[in-house]
């Protein structure tokens, strides 16, 4: 075994919330380490919706969706690297009343956080955005809402951690993480040594695997959220679209990139493997999505879809991410599991961490993202991976 | 070389089949019946649609539904593959990309 | 036990001669094709209507054709035959289809994929002008529909592929500039034991060459391609090589039909989760199969020019030896002494594929050499600069990762036309072997899925 690098903080996982959180520690003056199993944003990170919204989030989280907000809309000159955030606004929809009626208490929820929406249905919807389907009853919009591209963000943010002067270490999966001494310690499968003051884990759906190995594990389960994308035309579909509904074969949402593709999302979940590392699509979920999206935009059903895929995401019972100090161990923080909704909270999630690890406190509140919630199912976990 | 509308296609052969006109670009042209929709509008032009991602004209590349260079649209706003889509008689096609209000035409 | 579900993807040589040893065993095979007509790439059908002669479509192949097809229209009443249904995607033992714009369901017990070849291309700069065509393109514009793709036409690359078209234009009366081939003639040569092991085609290709001799058209071997020259409205106006002796030479020309030999179409076996291995003869990822066509996968067969580029004789036996596996496999008797004969010729046509990919190699340090001006995915429209950068700059040593940075291998064709150049850029820019910067994984689907799919119940 060899002794590689000291650092002031140990990141392990590299996705979004790794790579941001290494940034920011820098931009804070700590020296950092970022280790990695992959390549930087290869997981969920790099292939989600790319959905940077907001509304229809667990009121509680505002805050730091706000706080990521603001992130974005600088990134570019942050990272100097453009990861094609576009904040074109956010669209949510519904088909019936009672949904409708759902989407506007939550507009009047959400106010108390800064969060303005705006409630429009019958004729004025259809004047403000003609391509919506008769089926639609009315939508609430976000205007400072959008979506960026998920391939290039998280990259992004480990290149300009590396330039700012962390360690990045990719490829290379940590197996075993210990407190010695005062000091944490991570060894790697290819047999190299890390330590450092502080640890952070950011590993997604793997999260587990090494949290277990401080007596605080998660109930994560995976799921392969199932994406697709259709063929490029003329970009005029602007605010990303999503269906409120509670019906699940209902969900769908979809967004145009400026180089004009439909990205679209949603439905049943399809399988995934934490073991393997695979998500797959299947064709069955696909054509259920086709079926939808023409309900909000009838005019799709003139295009094709070239490409789906899918991604490993990690979920928790309760639908929100672990983030925070550990419960037991000081110097010890987690940030994963973040149920399908991480993406837009990267760069907010890194910049909180980087916050509470160099300064011991925030100014976001995170309390509800505890990992000291599951502390009584610790007991009852018997394998512990996810 | 061959101009903007001029035929890409030369004919060797098999020109005794029936004759049928199309549309393309508001202009009638003339193909025979058995003609693949590609084939008919490169023999009466020398494009078939223009490149999403750069200022050049495409006129497809495999003819063997491969790697698909060759959807056109149709004047009502569909999309046909045009190496094994079937030329059809009084098909109306456009050789541009349509204007950002395509979503809205349901 | 239930009559067991056999499904066959793809109705060219392989297919049928698979269709027909399954029929043979008293079984009623599924054959998904999703062409208009039988035949496949090289026996493809010309449309009704058109009158042309087996021979003149064919050439020396016409009996062969003519056999095919005769044995296609014998089997057809005893098949379950499906023109026009794409195998979009195949997953848990069910092959999702397309037909006329509505999804279908055929879940099976044996799944045989002959699905086939389309060209091999490698990118020149200039390359994305209207008119520059596949080699294969060119020969469709010819076979199934009586055209020449252009005027003045230049044939460029490298294969058996590229003098055969050059031929056939001469001798259907287009004007065929020039026949430009990176391959050199000493590895023609050098290949010759090999290709020996079938006397017939070695045959078959001197004619080719004599009548090329004969034609006067002008002739290059060893040329290393330069540019496609063009406007972005007339599209083609010429291209350029450097030849042998070192001299830059352009020919004025309003077509060019481009390929270096093919590939295979093994898309459906990825998503069928077929394992894949590296060859480096070809310098390219194939599915794994046994001397029978087995894929890695249980009930999952791959024959013909889908797997592995033997050409159209290859490609009936390897349909036939594909089929008797699958028999074999689902406890059906298997006509023994047939096999054996099939597996003895089956070898022949492996030595006489080996020979073919020496004679006319795919020539890596092209793509290596690209400028990084030109484009790489005619599909996005990006270029090959671009991809070096992410290889460089962004550290992506890996196709899949430098696809998802750059969207090389991302557009329309799913990477069937820039993905093996890709592969040798980002190997060429970063030192890591070939076999280590991968290959692009398969997606569904296929081919572009229409939205309006979803809209019929299946
Ligand atoms: C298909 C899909 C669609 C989605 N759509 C959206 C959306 O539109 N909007 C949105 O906000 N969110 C969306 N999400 C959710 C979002 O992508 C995730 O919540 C977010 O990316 C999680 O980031 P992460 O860094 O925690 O996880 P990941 O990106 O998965 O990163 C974790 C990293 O840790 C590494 N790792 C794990 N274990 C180890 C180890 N032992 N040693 C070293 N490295 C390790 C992994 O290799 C991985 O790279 C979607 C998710 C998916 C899968
Ligand atoms: C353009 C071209 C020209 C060629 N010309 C010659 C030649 O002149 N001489 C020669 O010896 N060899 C030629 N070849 C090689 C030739 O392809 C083979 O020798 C022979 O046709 C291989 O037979 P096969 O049955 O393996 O595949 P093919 O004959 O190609 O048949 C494959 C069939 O599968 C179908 N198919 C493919 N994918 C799907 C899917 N997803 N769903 C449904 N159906 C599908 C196709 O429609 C096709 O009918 C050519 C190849 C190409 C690509
Ligand atoms: S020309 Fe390639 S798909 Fe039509």
């Amino acid at each position: 075994m060899t002794e590689v690098k000291r650092s002031d903080v140990l990141i392990i996982g590299g996705g979004i919330m790794g790579a941001s959180a290494a940034f920011f520690l820098r931009q804070r003056g700590k020296s950092v380490t970022l280790i990695e199993r992959g390549l930087i944003g290869q997981q969920a990170s790099g292939t989600n919706f790319g959905n940077v919204r907001r509304q229809g989030r667990f009121l509680p989280q505002l805050p730091l969706a706000n706080r990521s907000r603001e992130i974005w809309g600088r990134l570019n000159e942050l990272l100097g690297e453009d990861a094609e955030f576009l904040p074109s606004g956010h669209l949510r929809l519904a088909y019936t009343e009672e949904m409708a009626g759902r989407i506007e208490q939550y507009g009047r929820d959400a106010r108390p956080y800064g969060l303005e929406l705006e409630m429009i249905s019958g004729n004025v919807l259809r004047d403000r955005f003609p391509f919506l389907g008769p089926e639609i009853r009315a939508g609430s919009y976000s205007p400072l809402d959008g979506h960026a591209n998920p391939r290039l963000a998280a990259p992004a943010f480990g290149r300009a951690a590396k330039r700012a002067g962390a360690e990045i270490v990719e490829r290379a999966e940590v197996l075993s993480v210990e407190q010695e001494g005062g000091s944490f310690r991570a060894g790697t499968a290819d047999g190299r040594v890390f330590r450092a003051e502080q640890m952070l884990i950011t590993a997604g759906a793997w999260g587990s695997r090494l949290s277990q190995q401080f007596g605080e594990p998660a109930p994560l389960v995976v799921h392969g959220p199932q994406m697709a994308v259709t063929e490029p035309v003329p970009y005029g579909l602007e605010p990303v679209l999503g269906i409120a509904t509670t019906i699940p074969e209902e969900i769908i949402y979809l967004r145009q990139v400026k180089r004009g593709n439909i990205v679209f999302g949603g439905g049943i979940r399809g399988p995934a493997s934490a073991e393997t590392l695979r998500a797959y699509v299947k064709p069955e979920n696909t054509l259920g999505q086709l079926a939808q999206i023409t309900r909000i935009v009838p005019a799709l059903r003139r295009l094709n879809v070239i490409r789906v895929w899918s991604g490993i995401e990690s979920y928790l019972p309760d639908d929100i991410p672990i983030m925070g100090p550990s419960a037991r161990i000081s110097g010890l923080h987690y940030a994963f599991g973040f149920c399908g909704h991480g993406f837009q909270l990267g760069p907010g999630v890194g910049d909180v961490m980087a916050e509470l690890i160099a300064t011991g406190r925030t100014s976001t509140p995170i309390e509800p993202f505890t990992i000291a919630r599951f502390a009584s199912s610790a007991t009852n976990q018997t394998g512990g991976h996810p | 070389m061959s101009r903007p509308g001029q035929p890409r296609f030369m004919r060797l052969g098999e020109t005794g089949r029936t004759p049928i006109t199309l549309t393309v670009d508001g202009e009638t042209i003339e193909a025979l019946e058995g003609d693949s929709l590609l084939v008919a509008i490169l023999t009466a032009r020398g494009r078939l649609r223009r490149s999403e991602f750069g200022p050049e004209a495409r006129s497809g590349f495999c003819l063997m539904a491969a790697c698909q260079d060759c959807w056109v649209w149709t004047a009502d706003g569909h999309r046909l593959r045009a190496c094994d889509t079937p030329a059809r008689a009084g098909l109306s096609l456009v050789t541009e990309q349509p204007d950002l209000s395509w979503p809205n035409r349901a | 036990m239930a009559e067991p579900r056999l499904i066959i993807v793809g109705a060219g040589p392989a297919g049928i001669r698979a269709a027909e040893q399954l029929v043979a065993a008293g079984l009623r095979p599924v054959l998904l094709d999703e062409g208009q007509r039988d035949g496949g790439q090289i026996y493809r059908r010309q449309p009704e209507g058109f009158t042309r002669t087996p021979e003149q479509l064919y050439g020396t192949e016409a009996a062969r054709a003519v056999a095919l097809h005769e044995s296609f229209e014998q089997l057809k009443p005893q098949i379950d035959y499906r023109p026009r249904h794409l195998a979009w995607n195949v997953a848990d033992g069910v092959v999702h289809t397309i037909s006329a714009g509505k999804p279908g369901q055929f879940a099976y017990d044996a799944l045989i994929i002959a699905a086939g070849a389309t060209d091999r291309l490698l990118p020149v700069k200039g390359w994305q002008h209207a008119g520059v065509y596949s080699l294969g393109g060119a020969q469709i514009a010819l076979k199934a529909q009586a055209c020449a793709i252009g005027r003045k036409v230049v044939f460029m690359g490298t294969g058996p592929l590229l003098q055969l078209v050059a031929l056939q234009y001469h001798k259907a009366g287009a004007e065929v500039v020039a026949l430009l081939d990176t391959s050199p003639f000493h590895r023609q040569v050098m290949a010759l034991p090999k290709l020996a092991a079938r006397p017939d085609m070695l045959l078959k290709g001197l004619r080719i060459v004599a009548g090329l001799m004969a034609s006067g058209m002008a002739i290059h071997r060893g040329v290393t391609p330069v540019e496609i020259h063009g406007e972005a409205e007339a599209g083609v106006t010429g291209a350029s090589v450097r030849l042998a002796s070192g001299e830059i030479r352009r020919f004025d020309c309003d077509a060019v039909g481009l390929g270096y030999h093919l590939r295979p179409e093994a898309q459906l076996a990825d998503l069928a989760r077929c394992a894949f291995t590296f060859d480096a003869g070809t310098r390219q990822f194939w599915p794994e199969i046994d001397a029978d066509g087995r894929s890695s996968v249980p009930g999952v067969y791959l024959a013909g020019d889908g797997v592995r580029t033997q050409g159209a004789d290859g490609a009936e036996i390897s349909g036939a030896l594909a089929a008797c596996a699958a028999l074999e496999d689902l406890g059906r008797p298997v006509p023994e002494a047939r096999r054996a004969e099939f597996r003895a010729r089956a070898r022949i046509m492996e030595r006489f594929r080996e020979g073919i990919a020496e004679a006319y190699p795919w020539p890596a340090h092209l793509a290596a050499d690209l400028p990084d001006e030109a484009i790489l995915c005619r599909c996005e429209g990006i270029t090959v600069g671009e991809l070096r950068d992410a290889a460089n700059a962004k550290g992506a040593d890996e196709v899949n990762r430098a696809k998802a940075l750059t969207r090389v291998g991302m557009g329309r064709c799913q990477g069937r036309y820039c993905g093996h150049a890709g592969a040798e850029i980002v190997a060429a820019a970063t030192g890591v072997p070939l076999e280590a910067v991968g290959r692009l994984r398969g997606q569904a689907p296929v081919k572009p899925l229409p939205v309006a799919a979803g809209e019929v119940e299946p």
